[in-house]
């Protein structure tokens, strides 16, 4: 008797005891979780080569090679970047308008840190690579007259300064985020923050010769990119979520039928517009589609997602047929009139579209669900985070403009835009497609 | 000895080059050629930018004939090249003052 029961006490001491300690890595890790948000981190890494493809295909043939480099150059330069402060200045502590330097090179950050559900170092390199894709898309809309010393600066000057900022305001524990700003995956950090840069570049470069506007090099790779583009996007709005959950799924919904949508709408509008139907038509329209449901792309419905993506589709189309000549810039790949634009009909959309069957009981809703106050102060603040990043980014780039014209110089010669910048600045030719002997090209060695 | 030099539509290389042979002549050399006389060109749009294209993607094709045989070779030609619209080409004809077979060193008549 007296053998069972103390055998018995043992048995709930060590039952009490155990039940108490916190297993704080295993208990708040959920490892599906992380699967999932590792997974989307490649995803989006992958979507810049494909930048890579869809911006080179519509490039010049003599300058692709360029426009390529200077793309994937920003994995480079990004990545480390991140690593050294960017992280730090966007996601740790600080004030309304950035972080602090408390994990400059993810000082203090270890493999067993956590955020939420995932580990901080799954949260870190998932968020390093939306702030590698933001420059290079910047960087569309300077085909053929940036000099590549300038590019190289420019970039790490704007993620620093650009996009560091108005991450933290948004997801960082900045204003716009604590104020109620709906951003999911980067309508305003991502899409209107390139697109607002790529027009204070390109109107500070200044257009090119017109005899130097040439046709798209290579559609098929145009497709290619578009394809890649697509399937990343899924980890970029599906993995915004941060979990493995039905929202996740709602979200990688989402993107695929306000692109669907936006890519049969602009087809329609080109068709009705121009008298054609045109490839390049239909794949711009996928993108503006997958940029315009970004930001909304965590609080609508698919039927909301529908509706965006004609928003996007109209929105876009006529945003690059009638915007660009309306106003002379030289946007060469059209960075404005996707991004800058798409994004900003999305982040506007997000405040009448967002639905508490999404975000929750108590959520944000937009204006077009319940109509009443509530909504149209969503939708208000959804203005004023449009309006903040757009003016910041615009006013920040033309100091980062004005650095680099002042140090290596912003703009080629007329000679190297004439040649093209390929084999004037790398040395380096696209397409090699001619018989040998015809080239008469000897190596020397 | 006279060579023939016939600039005409891309779609109708395959007929010439049939009749041609069928009229015994043996060797030709082909290029692809740009230009235009009286037709227009083509116009190309990407993303609202219209390209004018007005240099117009053509076949040439080069023969030599004895003198005897050129009208039969040109005819030939026209026959298989006209469609009736503008744009179908020209045929020029020139004098050639020696021709030589490169693998044997064979020179004139010998050599076509």
């Amino acid at each position: 008797m007296k053998k069972f029961s103390y055998l018995s006490v043992l048995v709930l001491f060590l039952i009490a005891v155990t039940s108490s300690i916190a297993w704080a890595d295993e208990g708040a890790i959920d490892t599906g979780d992380n699967a999932w948000i590792l997974a989307s981190a490649a995803l989006v890494l992958l979507m810049t080569p494909g930048l890579c493809l869809f911006y080179g295909g519509i490039c010049s043939v003599k300058n692709v090679v360029n426009m390529l480099m200077m793309v994937f150059i920003c994995i480079a330069i990004i990545s480390v970047q991140w690593i050294l402060w960017g992280y730090s200045l966007s996601f740790s502590g600080g004030n309304w308008f950035i972080g602090d330097l408390s994990k400059v090179g993810l000082m203090g950050v270890t493999p067993a840190s956590v955020s939420g559900t995932i580990p901080e170092y799954t949260f870190m390199i998932f968020q390093c690579m939306f702030a590698v894709i933001t420059p290079a898309l910047v960087l569309g809309a300077v085909e053929g007259r940036m000099k590549f010393g300038a590019a190289l600066l420019f970039v790490p000057l704007f993620a620093t300064f650009v996009y560091n900022p108005i991450c933290h305001w948004q997801w960082g524990g900045g204003w716009m985020g604590n104020w109620g700003v709906l951003d999911f995956a980067g309508g305003l950090v991502v899409h209107v923050c390139c697109g607002a840069g790529a027009l204070t570049l390109a109107v500070m470069l200044g257009p090119r010769k017109r005899e130097n506007v040439r046709p798209p090099c290579n559609l098929p790779m145009v497709l290619c990119g578009t394809g890649l583009l697509w399937f990343g996007w899924f980890g970029f709005n599906g993995g915004s979520q941060l979990a493995a959950d039905g929202n996740a799924a709602l979200a990688f919904t989402v993107t695929n039928e306000a692109a669907a949508t936006a890519t049969f709408v602009w087809m329609v509008c080109e068709y009705f517009h121009k008298g054609k139907a045109t490839l390049l038509g239909a794949l711009t329209g996928a993108i503006a589609g997958l940029a315009t449901i970004t930001p909304a792309s965590g609080y609508v419905g698919p039927l909301g997602a529908i509706q965006i993506g004609i928003m996007a589709g109209v929105g876009c189309y006529f945003a690059v047929e009638k915007l660009k000549p309306a106003f002379g810039f030289d946007d060469a790949l059209d960075v404005v009139g996707v991004h800058a634009i798409g994004g900003t009909i999305g982040t506007f959309a997000a405040g009448l579209y967002a639905t508490e069957l999404v975000t929750g009981a108590g959520g944000a809703h937009g204006f077009f669900i319940g109509w009443d106050m509530a909504g149209l102060a969503q939708l208000g603040k959804q203005c004023v985070g449009i309006v903040a990043t757009w003016g910041y980014t615009v006013a920040v780039c033309i100091i980062i403009g004005y650095i680099v014209k002042a140090t290596v110089g912003l703009r080629t010669t007329d000679e190297q835009e004439d040649k093209g910048l390929d084999i004037m600045l790398h040395g380096e030719v696209g397409y090699h497609l001619e018989l040998e002997p015809v080239s008469n090209i000897k190596a020397s060695y | 000895m006279k060579k023939i030099e016939a600039i005409f539509r891309n779609e109708k290389l395959g007929a010439v080059k049939e009749t041609l042979k069928s009229v015994g002549v043996a060797g030709m050399t082909v290029t692809e050629v740009r230009g235009h006389g009286t037709q227009k060109g083509i116009t190309e749009v990407y993303r609202g930018k219209a390209f004018s294209v007005d240099l117009i993607s053509k076949i040439k094709v080069e023969v030599v004939a004895e003198d005897k045989d050129v009208k039969k070779v040109t005819d030939t030609i026209v026959d298989a090249a006209r469609t009736g619209s503008i744009g179908d080409g020209k045929i020029f004809v020139t004098g050639v003052e020696d021709i030589i077979r490169i693998r044997t060193g064979e020179k004139g008549e010998k050599a076509v």
